[in-house]
């Protein structure tokens, strides 16, 4: 059957087809889609982790028990589980293995732009590229092939225009899934220096074989057309070259890691002008480069910024540029925002009001750091609220500054890496407050379960660890619930947790309203009472607006919009704003 | 056939994404290529939204480049005026009266041009305008906006109605079946 889907579901659909039997990962644009479906197919068991170590340590141990297993994450995930991938790299799988990385090229909805083909050579491990919804389908059962037959977890590498474009899948015959044997195998799993040293010799060697397998598989195929221009691409790449050069010879890479370099070398050797059109990083080129083979086209005019298209490649190769109109200019920006009704928006504006330094985190809430809220200061990664928190209280003691800082999380990054940071902070006899938004989702990347949601991947019940008791245990005096749509109530909270010395704990409960289909009746204005003073606006709530209304605008609330949160009306001095 | 460029754009909720899966089923139901192309995530959280179909005998990249769009479906104005440069010259522009404030407008740091629709006429020659929101009231649900944006441009796009009432059919729910229908041919007539 012929179907139109995204290349994450294409991953969802293959694996249960080619009798994967175990899959995890943590939830990160473009690659949550693939366990969503995969849970929505219900062929195979599969389960959110509270990070992507734990992801990819789980689907290892899958791999070792005999089970074809899968791990999915984002490109940033991969730094988490990286620990675990250089050394399974190192014992090699038991059943087949592959971990799935979704690149963020141009950064759509991610804190950096790295290229996971870093990974591949890094670890010393294969790297399968599709470039449409119909390769990944069947690269994700090559893929399982490959590690059984090579001994190795192999990658499968997305990118936001493979994960999230849809195209046509066919699909084919069915696997039943067959458990392999769960071996005891002591040299081969345990990696103890005296057999860790063993391994890479095999790992070197296994590179090498994978090398001669890179020149003869149909993951790599040459497409000769004209001899004028030859170029070398992977990934959405080659469906931008194909648009950009119809009648140009491509040499189009499904095996990115490592190189067919005879495959190169003649190719290379049969066209006029060799071009090499790749995102983000110089991979290709830099190895390339290194073989000795010429290159008259490679990263020079194609940034290491953002994504390719058509016209960039063309415009790269010298052609005509496509006539286009300018861009309207000055239009008014629609960056994202808080939703109306979310409890994030009343804890920001006091933290803005009370213009302390937060140390902030990865979720919804670092919204909180645009204008005009602009009440986060740091956000570099998961997990990172609270211990870098810590490190700046430290610095803080030393320099004389009295300022207590704050770091603000939610649950699913509490979860995922925040945990150890207040263990620190505890231990370390640090100072900081901390304030954990427990809306009991995993809210940016769309509202997936988290050990804290009460459900796991399938929707099924599961045990639910209560935030304010695991800080407590982990030695946390001062826990206190807030609720941050009482705005003085919330206030007051944070100012006793900052003139209270060491750490503090605040948790916000109250459940994301998209998540929970939270609906509350609208407020409406009264435009007698408002004076079109503004003070409102400072809460960046897209149900407000300026209308006009005789010499001065006054503040009109669309009811269609507004979630009857309360906050603008908490934050006007007039008591212009009631319950409609 | 020739490749039939379509942009969708508006603002993250309102349904864009389920607009531009009406038309790539629908052109593999007509027995065409299709590729669809959006960008989920955080922009999703009242941000601007845009989606590339692509329609053709084999279609190969999924981006639509700037002055090649055949279509431009805006679900808002300020959204139309943001990606009609993606126009061709004489493509077509359809787009929904009702505006919504972008947060820097809804907190006072910019203004909601008020010649945004004198600003797209300028800039397209070839521009229709619908109240979407009205026409989805009527049909019975506020939310079928989406619906009477496809509806409103189904004598421009290369697929036949009848055929994208289909799909429209097995992607809807109970009761959303008629609405969503409703929607179609109200958008068709406005």
């Amino acid at each position: 059957m012929k179907r139109i889907i995204s290349g994450n579901e294409s991953i969802a659909l293959s694996f249960g087809d080619a009798g994967g039997v175990f899959a995890s990962g943590y939830p990160g644009t473009p690659s949550t889609e693939v366990l969503e479906e995969m849970a929505r197919l219900g062929a195979v068991y599969c389960e959110w982790a509270p990070n992507e170590k734990v992801g990819f340590e789980s689907a290892m141990g899958a791999s070792i028990a005999g089970g074809r297993a899968l791990a999915t994450m984002k490109h940033v995930g991969v730094n988490v589980a990286a620990d675990a991938l250089m050394s399974f790299s190192y014992t090699g799988v038991g059943a087949g293995f592959i971990v799935m990385v979704a690149d963020d090229p141009g950064q759509h909805s991610s804190q950096n732009e790295q290229d996971s083909r870093n990974y591949a050579k890094f670890a010393k491990v294969p790297m399968l590229d599709p470039s449409d919804s119909q390769e990944t389908y069947d690269f994700v059962r090559t893929g399982l092939e490959l590690s059984e037959q090579f001994d190795t977890p192999v990658f499968l590498r997305m990118t936001t225009r493979t994960a999230h474009a849809k195209g046509y899948v066919e699909q084919r015959e069915k696997i039943t899934p067959k458990v392999g044997e769960w071996v005891k195998n002591v040299p081969k799993n345990v990696m103890l220096p005296n057999y860790g040293k063993i391994k890479h010799i095999q790992v070197e060697e296994r590179l090498l074989k994978l090398k001669e397998y890179a020149e003869t598989t149909p993951l790599n195929r040459v497409e000769m057309r004209g001899t004028e221009i030859g170029i070398l691409t992977s990934g959405v790449a080659y469906q931008h070259v194909r648009e950009a050069f119809p009648d140009a010879s491509v040499l189009k890479l499904g095996l990115v890691h490592p190189l067919p370099e005879e495959m190169i070398r003649e190719f290379a050797g049969k066209v006029q002008r060799f071009m090499i059109i790749e995102e983000m990083d110089a991979i290709f080129e830099e190895q390339i480069r290194a073989m000795g083979i010429r290159i008259d086209l490679g990263k020079g005019p194609i940034s290491y910024c953002l994504e390719v298209d058509s016209e960039i490649i063309r415009k790269a190769a010298g052609e005509k540029e496509t006539s286009a109109m300018a861009p309207v200019q000055n239009l008014p920006q629609r960056p994202p925002i808080f939703c109306p009704g979310c409890a994030h928006r009343g804890l920001f504006s006091i933290l803005a009001k009370l213009k302390v330094f937060v140390s902030g985190d990865i979720g919804c809430y670092t919204l909180g750091a645009l204008p005009p809220i602009g009440a986060m200061h740091t956000c570099i990664c998961m997990g990172a609220s609270i211990s870098a928190a810590h490190g700046m209280a430290k610095v803080n003691a030393v320099a004389g500054r009295a300022e207590k800082p704050v770091a603000v999380l939610g649950d699913s990054t509490f979860f995922h890496s925040g945990m150890t940071g207040l263990l620190s902070l505890v231990y370390n006899n640090g100072n900081a407050l901390v304030i954990v938004m427990d809306n009991r989702t995993t809210g940016m990347t769309g509202g997936q379960e988290n050990p804290g949601s009460g459900q796991v991947l399938t929707g099924n019940p599961a045990k639910q660890v209560n935030i304010m008791e695991l800080a407590k245990v982990m030695g946390v005096e001062n826990v206190v619930e807030i609720n941050s749509y009482d705005l003085v109530a919330t206030e007051e909270a944070i100012k006793k947790g900052l003139e209270t010395p060491g750490p503090y704990v605040l948790v916000d409960r109250n459940p994301c309203i998209l998540r929970y289909r939270v609906k509350n009746p609208p407020l409406k204005v009264d435009s007698e009472t408002c004076t079109g003073c503004r003070a409102c606006l400072k809460a960046a709530c897209v149900a407000l607006g300026l209308r006009d209304c005789g010499d001065k605008p006054k503040v009109a609330i669309d009811p269609n919009i507004c979630n009857g949160c309360g906050v603008c009306s908490q934050l006007c001095k007039f008591d212009a704003m009631s319950k409609g | 056939m020739n490749i039939f460029n379509i942009v969708i754009s508006g603002v993250g909720g309102q349904g864009v994404l389920l607009a531009s899966k009406v038309f790539a089923e629908s052109a593999l139901a007509s027995g065409l290529d299709a590729k669809q192309n959006e960008v989920h995530g955080m922009a999703q959280r009242g941000g601007s939204v845009t989606s590339f179909v692509r329609i053709g005998d084999k279609v190969y990249s999924p981006a639509v480049i700037a002055g090649t769009a055949d279509l431009l479906i805006a679900f808002e104005p300020l959204e139309a005026l943001r990606y009609v440069h993606f126009l061709k010259p004489g493509g077509r522009l359809v787009y929904n009266t009702g505006t919504i404030n972008p947060s820097t407008v809804a907190s006072g740091m910019a203004v909601y041009p008020k010649d945004v629709e004198e600003q797209i006429v300028r800039c397209c020659t070839n521009s229709h305008a619908i109240d979407a929101l009205s026409i989805a009231n009527k049909a019975g649900d506020v939310r079928a906006v989406n619906m009477v944006m496809v509806g409103s441009v189904i004598k421009n796009v290369p697929l036949d109605a009848k055929v994208i009432d289909g799909v429209v059919k097995t992607l809807s729910k109970g009761k959303g079946v008629e609405v969503n229908l409703s929607a179609l041919r109200g958008g068709a007539a406005g």
